[in-house]
C-alpha cells in the first residue's frame, strides 16, 4: 500500500510525523523512566552507584509484604472482575433482545467516563457508619446500631472490583459482539451442555478480549491509589501510598524511585507470564 | 443459551435477575451521590432533611454552595484549562502518530509501536513519578549550562498538562488509528491524480475522512484529563485540579457541595458519553 511512485515526497511526510512523536517517546516516556531507574541506584547519603535503596527493600518486612499484598490482591480482584464481566457481557451481547441492547450498552457506558474519585465517594456515603446503607439497614432490624462498613479489606476489594469492572466489560464485548451465534447454535444442535460451549467456545473465542481486559484492569488496580487509600482501613495499605509517601512525604526520591522501578518490573513480568501462559501476543491484545 | 435457541424460563429468569443486580451495583452509589445534592442538611448522609438548591447557589454564611465556593470552582477552571491544553496536543500528535504508524514504514518501526502503546501498561503513578524526576533534572542541568530558569519544569501547570499528554496521546492515538486503517488509499491516489499535492490530499481528502475519530479522540482525551488523579498528583504546583481539591476534602470530609459538583460532574460526562456514542453510530 505505500506510494512508491512518489518517493521524494513520502520522505518528507515521514519526516514531518516522525519528529514530534518520537520526540514525544523519547522525551515524555523513554527518558523519564530511565532518569527513574538511575535515581533508584543513587543515594542522598552517598556518591556514586548504590543498591541502598533496594537493600532497603528487602530488609524491611513492611515494604516487601506491601508490595507481595498489592500483586496478590491486584490478581484477585482481576479475577473477581473477570466472573462478573463473562456473563454480564455475554448477556448484552447474546442473550438481550436487539432492542434493550443498545440502551444496556449505553448504561454501561456512562459510569466509565464518571471519575473514579466521585465513584469512591458515592460507596463511602453508601458504606460510612452514618451513611445510607446502616441507616437503612438500622431500620429495618437487620443492624440494632450501625457498623462501620468502610475501612476494611473486603470493603476495599469491592471498591477496587467497581472502579475497574468496566475496562473488562467493554473489551470482551468487542469480542464477542462479532462473534458468529452459528458457533453456538451449531455446538447447541450437536447436543453440548452449556458447560461444554462455554469452555470450548465462547471462552477460547474471548480470549483476546479477556487478555486484554485483564491487562487494564491489573494495571489500574495494582497502580491505583484512591481507592485503597479512601476505602481501605489502616492495615490496608498499598504500594502505591508507600511511594507516595516517599516522594511526598519524607521527600526521599531515592527510595521511592527503586519503589516505582520494582512496581513496573513487577507489572510488567506478570503481564509477560500471563501472555506466556495464555499464548497471546501483546500487540494483538493491546489493538 | 442465547437469543435464538429456546430458553428455559428459569435460565432467562435467573439470568435477568443477575443482570438487575448488577446494574444496580453499578448505578447505586451515583445515584445516592446526586440524590443527596438536594439534601437540605450540612452532611452528606441521611436522613432526608427536605429539597434545597442551596449546595449550588447558597452564599453562606453556614451553607456555601457549589457557584460561591471559591477553591472549587478554581478548581473546575484549572483542570479545564488543563484539559483544554492536553485535549488540544495530544488530538495533534496522535493524528501524526497515527499517519506515521498506519501509513509510513521505517525501519525500528515495531520497537517505535512499542514504546508508542507502552504507556498503556505503565501505572499512572509511577508515569508521574519519573516525569517529575526527568523535569527535575532537566531543569537544574539548563539552569546550570544556560542560566535559564524554565518553571514548567517545576510542578506546575504545564507539567500537569505534560505529564497527562504523555499517556493520553497513546488513546488518541489508537482512537485515530482505527479509524485510519479503514480509510481506502485509493482516494488518495485519484486526488494525485486529479493534480492535488500531498499537503491537500491530507487537508481535503484524509482529514476529512478522520473528522469523527479526531473530534471522538478530543473528547475522550478531555475526559481523561479531567479527571485525571494519579499521574497529576506528584506534577501540581499551586494550582489543584479538581480532582486533587476533592480528594482532599472527600479524605477529611466536607459539606455535600461535593455532592453538587459530582451531580453535575456525572451529567456533564453522562451528555459527552452519550452525545459521543451517538455520533458515532451515526457516522460509521
Amino acid at each position: 500500500m505505500m506510494m512508491k511512485y512518489k518517493p521524494n515526497k513520502i520522505r518528507w511526510s515521514f519526516v514531518i510525523f516522525f519528529i514530534p512523536v518520537a520526540l514525544w517517546l523519547f522525551l515524555l516516556i523513554v527518558l523519564p523512566h530511565l532518569e527513574l531507574l538511575r535515581i533508584s541506584f543513587t543515594s542522598s547519603g552517598t556518591n556514586g552507584f548504590t543498591l541502598t535503596n533496594y537493600k532497603a527493600f528487602f530488609t524491611e518486612p513492611i515494604y516487601w509484604l506491601t508490595f507481595v499484598r498489592t500483586a496478590l490482591y491486584s490478581m484477585f480482584v482481576t479475577a473477581i472482575v473477570l466472573v462478573i464481566s463473562l456473563p454480564v457481557a455475554f448477556y448484552i451481547t447474546k442473550v438481550a433482545s436487539i432492542k434493550t441492547q443498545g440502551l444496556l450498552m449505553v448504561l454501561i457506558l456512562v459510569p466509565f467516563w464518571v471519575s473514579e474519585l466521585i465513584r469512591v465517594y458515592g460507596w463511602m456515603i453508601l458504606l460510612r457508619e452514618s451513611g445510607v446503607l446502616n441507616q437503612f439497614l438500622v431500620k429495618i432490624g437487620v443492624f440494632k446500631q450501625p457498623i462501620e462498613l468502610l475501612y476494611n479489606d473486603i470493603t476495599m476489594i469491592m471498591g477496587l472490583v467497581y472502579t475497574s469492572m468496566l475496562f473488562m466489560i467493554v473489551p470482551i464485548i468487542g469480542v464477542l459482539g462479532s462473534m458468529d451465534d452459528a458457533l453456538i447454535e451449531a455446538a447447541h444442535d450437536l447436543g453440548a451442555k452449556k458447560i461444554a460451549i462455554w469452555k470450548e467456545i465462547i471462552i477460547p473465542y474471548t480470549m483476546p478480549g479477556i487478555m486484554s481486559g485483564s491487562i487494564i484492569v491489573f494495571m489500574l488496580v495494582l497502580g491505583s491509589y484512591l481507592t485503597p487509600k479512601l476505602m481501605g482501613g489502616k492495615n490496608s495499605l498499598w504500594f502505591t501510598e508507600q511511594i507516595y509517601n516517599q516522594i511526598i512525604i519524607y521527600f526521599n526520591w531515592e527510595q521511592g524511585s527503586a519503589f516505582g522501578f520494582l512496581l513496573l518490573l513487577l507489572s510488567s513480568l506478570i503481564i509477560w507470564i500471563a501472555l506466556k501462559v495464555t499464548k497471546q501476543e501483546f500487540r494483538k491484545v493491546i489493538k | 443459551m442465547i437469543r435464538t435457541l429456546p430458553n428455559s424460563k428459569t435460565y432467562l429468569a435467573g439470568y435477568k435477575f443477575f443482570i438487575f443486580i448488577f446494574f444496580l451495583f453499578l448505578f447505586a452509589p451515583l445515584v445516592i451521590t446526586m440524590i443527596l445534592a438536594f439534601n437540605d442538611s450540612m452532611f452528606p448522609s441521611l436522613p432526608w432533611k427536605g429539597f434545597t438548591l442551596d449546595w449550588f447557589f447558597g452564599d453562606g454564611p453556614d451553607k456555601v454552595g457549589l457557584f460561591h465556593d471559591k477553591i472549587n470552582l478554581r478548581g473546575i477552571a484549572t483542570s479545564f484549562k488543563t484539559a483544554v491544553a492536553v485535549s488540544f496536543f495530544s488530538t495533534i500528535i496522535g493524528t501524526m502518530a497515527a499517519f506515521l504508524f498506519e501509513q509510513e514504514d521505517f525501519k525500528f518501526k515495531g520497537a517505535l509501536y512499542f514504546l508508542m502503546i507502552a504507556p498503556l501498561v505503565i501505572p499512572g503513578v509511577i508515569l508521574g513519578i519519573s516525569i517529575l524526576l526527568f523535569s527535575n533534572a532537566l531543569g537544574i542541568f539548563l539552569e546550570d549550562t544556560l542560566g535559564i530558569y524554565f518553571k514548567f519544569l517545576t510542578p506546575s501547570f504545564w507539567l500537569v498538562v505534560i505529564g497527562q499528554f504523555s499517556f493520553i496521546t497513546t488513546i488518541v492515538t489508537m482512537i485515530i488509528s482505527a479509524r485510519l486503517r479503514k480509510f481506502d488509499r485509493t482516494l488518495e491516489e485519484a486526488a494525485f491524480n486529479l493534480g492535488a499535492n500531498k499537503f491537500e490530499v491530507v487537508w481535503f481528502i484524509t482529514l476529512k475522512f478522520l473528522r469523527p475519530s479526531l473530534v471522538g479522540g478530543a473528547a475522550i482525551a478531555f475526559l481523561m484529563s479531567f479527571e485525571n488523579f494519579n499521574t497529576t498528583l506528584f506534577l501540581i504546583g499551586s494550582q489543584s485540579t479538581l480532582p486533587i481539591n476533592l480528594y482532599q476534602q472527600v479524605r477529611d470530609g466536607s459539606t455535600p457541595v461535593i455532592n453538587a459538583i459530582s451531580f453535575i460532574l456525572i451529567l456533564t460526562t453522562s451528555i459527552i458519553a452519550v452525545a459521543n456514542l451517538y455520533r458515532g453510530k451515526k457516522e460509521i
